[in-house]
């Protein structure tokens, strides 16, 4: 690594926050023309030092630069004009308006429409990735989506490109075009700085990685040289525990769907077709889909929040189509929405006060109409003490903790009150992978004692671990399951696939 | 350059001091009101606060305290738990006028008979007054979607016409020489909402209050259901994962806020009003919504500020007399008082940095 190919350097770089020191005296450098990852559990300093390269957040100590010029820059604006882009995990465009107009909007002196539309071509062809000009966003997938994010930085023609997990709402194929793209950009002489939870993708596309632990650099290697299991361990700093996924028997029927037919709740929203599934006791059943398919319709439904027509979700030959969601937790469905502050858990309540939120019919904290506190406490004392939550304790309000801790309490206090079922939509999104581990083992241990679980997620690597049958949901539509074991990504891929996947898995 | 930046987490210590500092504002900013109109603005602050509970005449106004505080208390005990659930109820002040008239109506119906029952059936009857009147906001939120805040607020000026057209029609007292206005219940015994304990100015509207405060304080902090409505004012998706629902909720608080209203407003008519006339609504329904805020939408914290904008009414009015202050200075005062709440209520979310040199 020689100073002269480094396009962008840190040099000891450090930031505090109250409490926490997120950065300790980082020093790396992306070379020019390389796909640099950066590797580390949640909470290890990522989103912080990058935030710092993009001017979101100024760094107490240490210094940048960027092409040999020193980088410090005071917020995006100065940052993109230094030649920083950046493609955010959640995007910010405008549904009802054209790609054209969104990518003019975020542009300092957008040129006349025409001339942006050609270049806006120009650059898709160039790279490869197809994207018409004139389409409203609302009418693309989130792959297209995140190409007109892509786009919209590449027009900058930057010298660092930074990627925050771009590949989580993408289909395999979808990734696959991702990563030529990338590769493209990288022979052009761009530095691409590339934050992934995802070690096998790491390891097939990127040619360098820092690894963060505890916000300080703990490693640098090259990820192609080492197992995933390594990698991983690197970020933990210790071995990996594999799950367990033993002692668990296929019984009788738990939960049956029958052509579930629900209209989309918004305009955003999707409708659910004619779902139909069957889950055994000490089943796991993992359906996977790109976001936005129909996921979050499908756990309303089965958790209460929205009601369908009569025999339609039938729990032990019970009909629960028209049952709210406290008497389903009584009969024993229970839910763990993905959105874990705002929907599974109330932000500002504490806990304690959150443990109402689901655990009052099954744990006996609410007799007739009057909160129990002190067994509201114990309860959420035990989901703290029984699933590791760090938390100062549960007088603590849920937005104060982390993502994958507030995960670990929402998903402990659900598997906690022994339900029949579970339906869990993205379990481990965003969470680190010692929690993931932990919540994914929890999932299989209800399993093992006769309780039947959905896991719906994105992460194909999470449903092949846990899953024994499979289906993907592809807009609003649920396929026919397939035994996990003997299926391919490529298949997969197909299941997932449906109508915005045909065009990508020509290519 | 100063600059606003978001607090983690919102302070508990601003809370409690914000409405005290808006106090504070409010006597400065209306005392330099005061001194441009050519008022002694220290005399006019001494009159509108001190004086009614400590001046010369307070053996008069003290009282008064407790019978303007009644009505204000019960109905911002009910619009704060809506108000908590980001179910906006602007219409108490006509849910209290025809909560004055229903209630009023079983009087006039039963007189002159006489009978335990009849004061306790007219404050049922002022309570489902109030809460009709405030479920037309409610099942038209819940059918049509309509906003509530129109609604409410609109519906308060079909009530005072309702009120007019009662003091000048149906129940206008026959033997009152052509007058408008209803009979006086205050000279109906089995009617009247009298003083309960001499110079204290306690109704049974005082009564009524403080078991309101009780209630919503039962209700928000010890019963599932306060827990939902809390919810589904701070994430309403996570409240119907609950099993919330929003219909239900909205049918709930408009109800509730709407028959406590309803039953002040009895109260007023059986007592300190006395009858029904076109003028039955003085703006109880509106102040509460300042006193609602002012309390920080917590049971003790309403008990405080309905005293205090009590006292603004009971001061403001001394002042008329004593300084020939305008009639409307009351009115500018509580504008102002909310005004400043507001304002300072910024501080609770964020504080205030100096701007780092670039």
């Amino acid at each position: 690594m020689t100073a002269e190919a480094a396009v962008f350097r840190a040099e000891g770089v450090g930031k505090s926050y109250p409490g926490v020191r997120a950065n300790d005296d980082v020093s790396f450098a992306v070379e020019a023309g390389q796909i640099h990852a950066l590797l580390g559990e949640n909470g290890a300093g990522k989103s912080t030092l990058v935030k710092m390269i993009y001017g979101l957040v100024k760094p107490d100590d240490g210094r940048m630069t960027l092409n040999g010029a020193h980088h410090h820059p005071a917020d995006p604006r100065a940052a993109r004009a230094a030649g920083v882009a950046m493609v955010f995990q959640h995007f910010s465009l405008f549904d009802a308006l054209t790609v054209a107009e969104n990518i003019a909007l975020g542009m300092e002196n957008p040129p006349p429409r025409r001339e942006l539309s050609a270049r806006i071509r120009q650059v898709s062809q160039d790279f490869g990735l197809p994207l018409n000009p004139a389409r409203r966003i609302v009418t693309l997938s989130a792959g297209e989506r995140q190409r007109v994010e892509i786009i919209r930085c590449l027009l900058q023609d930057p010298r660092l490109l930074i990627m925050d997990e771009p590949t989580s709402v993408l289909t395999p194929q979808e990734a696959e075009l991702l990563f030529a793209t990338l590769r493209k950009l990288a022979d052009r002489g761009t530095a691409i700085l590339y934050i992934s939870h995802k070690l096998e993708e790491i390891r097939t596309h990127c040619d360098r990685a820092t690894i963060l632990r505890g916000g300080k650099v703990v490693d640098s290697c090259d990820p192609r040289a080492h197992s995933a299991r390594e990698l991983a361990a690197m970020m933990v700093g210790g071995e990996m525990r594999p799950i367990d996924r033993s002692g668990r028997q296929a019984g009788k029927i738990l939960l049956e769907v029958k052509s579930l037919s629900l209209p989309a709740p918004n305009a955003e929203g999707t409708a659910l077709k004619s779902v139909s599934l069957s889950l055994r006791a000490g089943e796991i059943l993992g359906i996977g889909g790109v976001a936005g398919n129909g996921q979050e319709e499908l756990l309303a439904a089965l958790s209460g929040e929205v009601r369908s027509a009569p025999g339609t979700i039938l729990l032990e030959d019970r009909d629960l189509g028209a049952t709210p969601p406290q008497a389903r937790r009584r009969a024993g469905l229970l839910a763990a929405p993905e959105d874990r502050l705002g929907h599974a858990a109330v932000p500002d309540f504490s806990l304690t006060e959150n443990t109402l939120l689901t655990a009052g019919p099954r744990k006996g904290l609410v007799r007739k109409g009057l909160i129990d506190r002190a067994a509201a406490r114990a309860y959420a004392e035990q989901v703290i003490r029984d699933f590791d939550v760090r938390t100062p304790g549960p007088s603590t309000a849920a937005r104060a903790l982390s993502g994958g801790n507030l995960q670990k309490f929402v998903i402990g206090r659900e598997v906690l009150q022994a339900p029949r079922v579970l339906v869990v939509n993205q379990p481990t999104w965003g969470v680190d992978a010692g929690a993931a581990t932990a919540v994914r083992q929890s999932l299989l241990d209800l399993a093992r004692g006769g309780a039947g679980v959905i896991v719906i997620s994105q992460d194909l690597d999470e449903l092949m671990e846990l899953s024994d049958r499979f289906c993907a949901l592809n807009e609003g539509r649920l396929s026919d399951p397939r035994p996990t074991a003997g299926l391919n990504l490529d298949e997969i891929g197909l299941m997932l696939g449906g109508a915005h996947g045909m065009e990508v898995a020509q290519i | 350059m100063i600059r606003l930046v978001p607090r983690d987490q919102t302070s508990a210590a601003w809370q409690i001091a914000t409405p005290l500092l808006a106090v504070l504002a409010t006597m400065i900013a209306g005392g330099l009101l005061f001194a441009i109109m050519g008022y002694d603005p220290l005399a006019a602050i001494r009159t509108i606060f001190w004086d009614p509970l400590f001046g010369p005449a307070a053996g008069y106004s003290r009282p008064q305290l407790l019978v303007k505080a009644a009505p204000l208390i019960l109905i911002a005990s009910g619009l704060a738990v809506g108000f908590r659930a980001g179910i906006w109820n602007i219409g108490a002040e006509g849910q209290y006028i025809i909560g004055g008239i229903t209630g009023a109506a079983v009087a006039l119906a039963a007189y002159p008979a006489e009978g335990m029952w009849i004061f306790p059936a007219m404050v049922l009857a002022g309570a489902l007054g109030g809460w009709a009147w405030g479920m037309i906001p409610a099942l038209l939120r819940n059918w049509f979607g309509a906003s509530e805040i129109l609604v409410s607020l609109m519906l308060v000026y079909v009530a005072q016409r309702v009120a007019a057209w009662m003091a000048f029609g149906p129940m206008k007292n026959p033997e009152g020489y052509g007058f408008p206005g209803s009979r006086n219940l205050q000279q109906y015994p089995a009617a009247s909402n009298p003083e309960l304990i001499a110079g204290t100015g306690a109704h049974w509207g005082v009564v009524a209050a403080a078991a309101a405060v009780l209630a919503i304080w039962f209700l928000m902090s010890r019963h599932i259901r306060g827990f939902h409505i809390r919810a589904a004012g701070l994430a309403p998706r996570a409240a119907r994962f609950a099993g919330v629902r929003p219909e239900t909720l909205v049918a709930f608080c408009l109800g509730l806020s709407g028959a406590f209203a309803g039953m002040a407003g009895l109260f007023e008519v059986a007592g300190p009003a006395g009858q029904i006339t076109d003028k039955l609504g003085t703006g109880y329904g509106f102040t509460a919504i300042i006193v609602a805020f002012l309390g920080r939408l917590h049971p003790v914290g309403i008990l405080l500020a309905g005293l205090l904008l009590a006292l603004t009414y009971i001061g403001g009015e001394l002042a008329q007399l004593t300084l020939q202050l305008p009639a409307a200075t009351v009115q500018v005062f509580q504008g102002m008082l909310l005004f400043f709440l507001l304002g300072f209520d910024l501080l609770t979310r964020f504080r205030i940095a100096r701007r780092i040199a670039a």
